[in-house]
């Protein structure tokens, strides 16, 4: 019997509290974001039961799902929201929290302020009601994303209650072609293993495509893990990572630092671990991807067209694709560039950090939006706002016709004012093209932020790489 | 927790593959602090026109269907966000069970902690289950968690697997946070040999 374990295998056990018979575990949780959407009702609870926050300083807290990104200065006009945003103030000053405001340089995504902050560490156990908690994977944390009473379970007894996940590795080898993104990649990898294909399982990103990835593609690929179904999504840290989290306002100072690396260079999948699923992929098959369905797992490549259902051999399947295609009023067949769009969105967990924002400036630096179309940016945080507009990325985009907005989610999920109207059509950089999900009845292309900012400026779907 | 033994009701078919959270509940209705007050909005754009006038052919809008307590969904049911709003919003408007050949992870552990049993079963059994709700309100199925096991209108018995910790929880009414902190020394314990990574 070997004693090789897999990177999964070597954080799941550094965090056992306790394991039952029945392979029920206690796992220790060392960091915990919470937004205001899903954690109400788990304050609540606490308040219901007399409970306390077992550690508040292991949780951060930051407004994003419900916040314009229009002027903030008169507050949210939106009752409901406000109402939401003001209850997540009130239980962090209640139970000791830390929180960054809407007025806060640092608000901005929490699945993107937690590793802009050094908040997220490699080798830790990180979780957040919110399903993109993936993204912290790319640091080598293992992230889960978590319902309201496991948010309550987390901050009463700084613990989760989970059996442990099957270990699934996704390699792409070789090198990506020029023009091709992470977003491509993990488009194509959902493509590939479906919807479903994760399901019950942690899955590790490897291979040379991967490693060669910058901190922020990475957080792309781990970040739409759960699109795939997977419970976590993890990527072994690396140099990259360490230059990454060095000096960062939560990371561990001098000395402290040192100790955490040379801990954090055992975080690795040891020779002969054993995997319950092996996929691999060769990079230089990815070609830039978009989608034409209402799952994520319905990619096809810029070069390619609208598939057709009768093709299909299951017939769910089958039934799912003419309703996505019906819902996206697409024939089959219509090539992917013949698909015009209404709106462009760059922004969210997804792709809102400076690398996706300097990618899409290269792209509309000198271009002009086209005339029907509304193009909005959305930084990630306040910091990456502060950041983009030193470089003068903000000049580039609102003089090719892009608005420039301030931090949040926005037209991720439409729960704040941006959203697209009843059968209005977008290029989006989100993770979700769930019906309704950017606003009822609107159709949404998931692409990258160069594909984004390309469509943007052709009015229609377009490959990048054929831009003058 | 509400205890969950058994349940005999009208089970409504829904037969789509990747029915999302979004679809069980839309992020525009996720404003409320409450945990409550959210089945009215269970699946809307499957249920509403864009009047907000019911939609006659949605299943949970037939007279047969509209007091279901189980649902027959089809693969990877309940995928996308974490928000518990889905689970909240099924059991709201009534439905205590669904039944499907597999769900999506964060759905079902929500489920659980809410006293809602969601059933795994191999596609076959799901059809059958999901041609018996296409039967109507006579077609009422009964579930025993204890027994692990399903009557069908015809009496036939198809018997299923659950984690005996989600059984047991379920069964009881059990609340996760008092059994976790039954464990606080080994919490504690842990905490302690942590201080060996200080910058944790």
């Amino acid at each position: 019997m070997s004693n090789a374990k897999t990177l999964f295998d070597k954080i799941w056990d550094a965090h056992v509290v306790d394991e039952q018979d029945d392979g029920t575990c206690v796992i220790y949780i060392d960091r915990h974001l919470v937004h205001e959407v899903t954690t109400p009702q788990a304050f609540d609870g606490l308040r219901n039961t007399g409970r306390g926050v077992r550690r508040p300083e292991l949780t951060l807290a930051v407004a994003d799902h419900n916040v314009p990104t229009t002027d903030r200065s008169q507050g949210i006009d939106e009752e409901q929201s406000r109402i939401q945003v003001e209850a997540l103030e009130k239980n962090c000053k209640e139970f000791g929290i830390e929180l960054y405001g809407m007025d806060d340089i640092r608000q901005g995504i929490c699945h993107v302020v937690g590793p802009e902050q050094g908040f997220t560490l490699p080798g830790t156990t990180l979780v957040c009601g919110d399903s993109h908690t993936a993204t912290h994977g790319a640091l080598g944390s293992l992230a889960f994303g978590i319902g309201t009473s496991e948010v309550e379970h987390v901050l009463a007894t700084q613990t989760m209650i989970q059996t442990k996940a099957k270990n699934m590795r996704v390699s792409v080898n070789g090198a990506l072609p020029v023009g091709v993104t992470s977003k491509d990649m993990i488009l194509a990898i959902i493509g590939k293993i479906g919807t479903a294909g994760g399901t019950g399982c942690a899955i590790e990103f490897a291979g040379e495509a991967v490693r060669a990835l910058s901190m922020e593609g990475r957080m792309t690929v781990c970040n739409m893990t759960i699109e795939a179904g997977a419970r976590a999504g993890l990527i072994a840290p690396d140099q990259i990572t360490f230059d990454y989290v060095m000096g960062r306002p939560m990371a561990p100072k001098a000395g402290a630092f040192e100790m955490a690396v040379e801990y954090w260079k055992t975080l690795h999948t040891d020779d002969g671990a054993k995997f319950d699923t092996e996929v691999s992929l060769e990079a230089a098959d990815i070609p830039p991807m978009v989608t034409w369905g209402t799952s994520p797992e319905d990619v096809a490549p810029i070069t390619g067209a609208v598939p057709s259902p009768d093709g299909e051999t299951d017939e769910g399947r089958r039934n799912k694709m003419r309703r996505s295609l019906e819902y996206m009023g697409l024939e089959a067949g219509t090539p992917m560039t013949d698909i015009k769009i209404d709106t462009m969105f760059i922004g969210s967990c997804t792709n809102s950090r400076i690398e996706d924002l300097r990618a899409a400036a290269v792209v509309a630096e000198g271009r002009q939006v086209a005339d029907h179309v509304q193009a909005l940016v959305v930084p990630g945080s306040g910091l990456i706002k502060e950041l983009a507009e030193a470089e003068g990325l903000d000049k580039i985009f609102t003089e090719a016709g892009f608005q420039w907005r301030e931090a949040g989610c926005s037209m991720c999920l439409a729960m704040n004012a941006d959203k697209l109207k009843p059968g209005e059509r977008s290029a989006s950089t989100s993770n979700r093209n769930f019906e309704g999900r950017q606003g009822p009845g609107g159709r949404t292309h998931l692409v990258s932020p160069a594909m984004a900012a390309a469509a943007a400026i052709a009015g229609h779907l377009t490959d990048v790489r054929d831009l003058d | 927790m509400d205890k969950f033994t058994t349940l005999t009701g009208v089970a409504a078919p829904l037969d789509l593959i990747n029915v999302d959270t979004d679809m069980i509940i839309p992020a525009r209705f996720l404003k409320s602090i409450k945990r409550t007050g959210f089945g009215k909005d269970l699946f809307y754009t499957l249920r509403f026109d864009e009047s907000g006038n019911e939609r006659e052919e949605f299943v949970l809008n037939k007279s047969a269907y509209r007091n279901a307590e189980v649902l027959i969904g089809g693969k990877n049911f309940g995928c996308g966000s974490s928000r518990e709003h889905a689970p909240w919003a099924l059991m709201d408007f009534g439905i205590k069970c669904v039944i499907a050949p597999d769900f999506a992870d964060i759905f079902y552990n929500n489920s659980f902690k809410n006293g809602m049993l969601l059933i795994k079963l191999p596609q076959e059994q799901v059809d059958q289950l999901m041609e018996d709700a296409k039967s109507g309100a006579n077609a009422t199925v009964t579930v025993d968690l204890e027994a692990q096991e399903i009557h069908r209108p015809d009496g036939e018995v198809i018997k299923f697997d659950i984690d005996p910790f989600k059984k047991h929880c379920l069964l009881n009414g059990l609340d996760d946070i008092s059994l976790t902190l039954q464990k606080e020394n080994k919490i504690a314990g842990f905490e302690e040999a942590r201080k060996s990574q200080p910058w944790l």
